[in-house]
């Protein structure tokens, strides 16, 4: 095995970057929330680098566990969306500032 | 020939990642995801995490998107509904410098711990990553997690329900 723990510790660090990105700077609710995937998915790639690093299962444990949090959150955030939609027929991020002070 | 897969389907998870954030259309965004979900699931496959890999295709990439694509179509999005005015270039690029920053320091705090670790041969531990494996670990260690995931799951479906259920007046 030529290819390091650190290759996979880098591209998840780097996965966790794009998505982290996406949140903060696109507009478009849909968006935001598969960036928010795209960084779970970057911590799960490195749960599971680690349990290989380490020869211990607890990682892909929690990588299942993860799994079952983002179903989870995605049926929560696609429903408010559906929510968002009909009652202003817009996905801009920036209308929802009602709790505004 | 492992070194070829890993960077082949490595550079595919950062192309789709890229795509995610680039495209309009948030079809095209989804359908870029899944080529990162299925990317990273190659990537699951040289770690040794056979289960795993099986359980990120079919429940991540398979269910979660099918979700994603089934709202997104059946929201009928308008085209003047997807756009707005984006944000500015100052705010995107202190928005992506700040990510780094934290990134980063927290990066540099792994390798000073000396997380560093060199690949222990994994492929001799009996039954590493395949079904048995997990499943023993999932059912006798973290039973009380494995449980609790079904009460965070039922609270989910109710949440759903009442959140997206039609006012009644």
């Amino acid at each position: 095995m030529n290819i390091g723990i650190e290759h996979y510790l880098v591209l998840s660090a780097i996965l966790f970057v794009i998505g982290a990105y996406g949140v903060i700077v696109r507009k478009n609710l849909i968006i935001v929330l598969m960036s928010l995937e795209l960084m779970l998915n970057a911590a799960n790639l490195a749960f599971v680098a680690f349990s290989n690093a380490l020869g211990d299962m607890t990682g892909h444990v929690f990588m299942i566990m993860t799994i079952t949090v983002a179903a989870a959150e995605v049926a929560v955030g696609l429903a408010l969306l559906v929510s968002i939609y009909s009652h202003r027929e817009s996905l801009d991020i920036d209308i929802l500032k009602l709790l505004k002070g | 020939m492992e070194t070829v897969v890993f960077y082949v389907f490595a550079a595919l998870a950062l192309a789709g990642a890229l795509m995610v954030i680039t495209f309009k259309n948030p079809v095209s965004s989804a359908l870029s995801l899944v080529l990162t979900l299925f990317s990273t699931a190659v990537l699951f496959v040289l770690l040794l995490a056979h289960f795993v890999a099986v359980i990120q295709i079919l429940v991540y990439a398979g269910a979660i998107m099918i979700l994603f694509l089934f709202t997104v179509m059946f929201l009928n999005l308008k085209p003047d509904a997807l756009k707005f005015e984006s944000k500015h270039l100052g705010f995107k690029v202190s928005a992506l410098l700040v990510i780094l920053l934290f990134v980063g320091y927290f990066a540099s705090l792994g390798f000073k711990k000396g997380l560093y670790l060199s690949n222990t041969s994994t492929s001799d531990i009996e039954g590493f990553g395949t079904v048995q494996g997990v499943g023993m670990s999932l059912f006798t260690d973290y039973l009380l997690p494995f449980e609790l995931t079904s009460i965070l799951i039922l609270v989910a479906i109710i949440g759903v329900v009442v959140i997206a259920k039609k006012r009644a007046n």
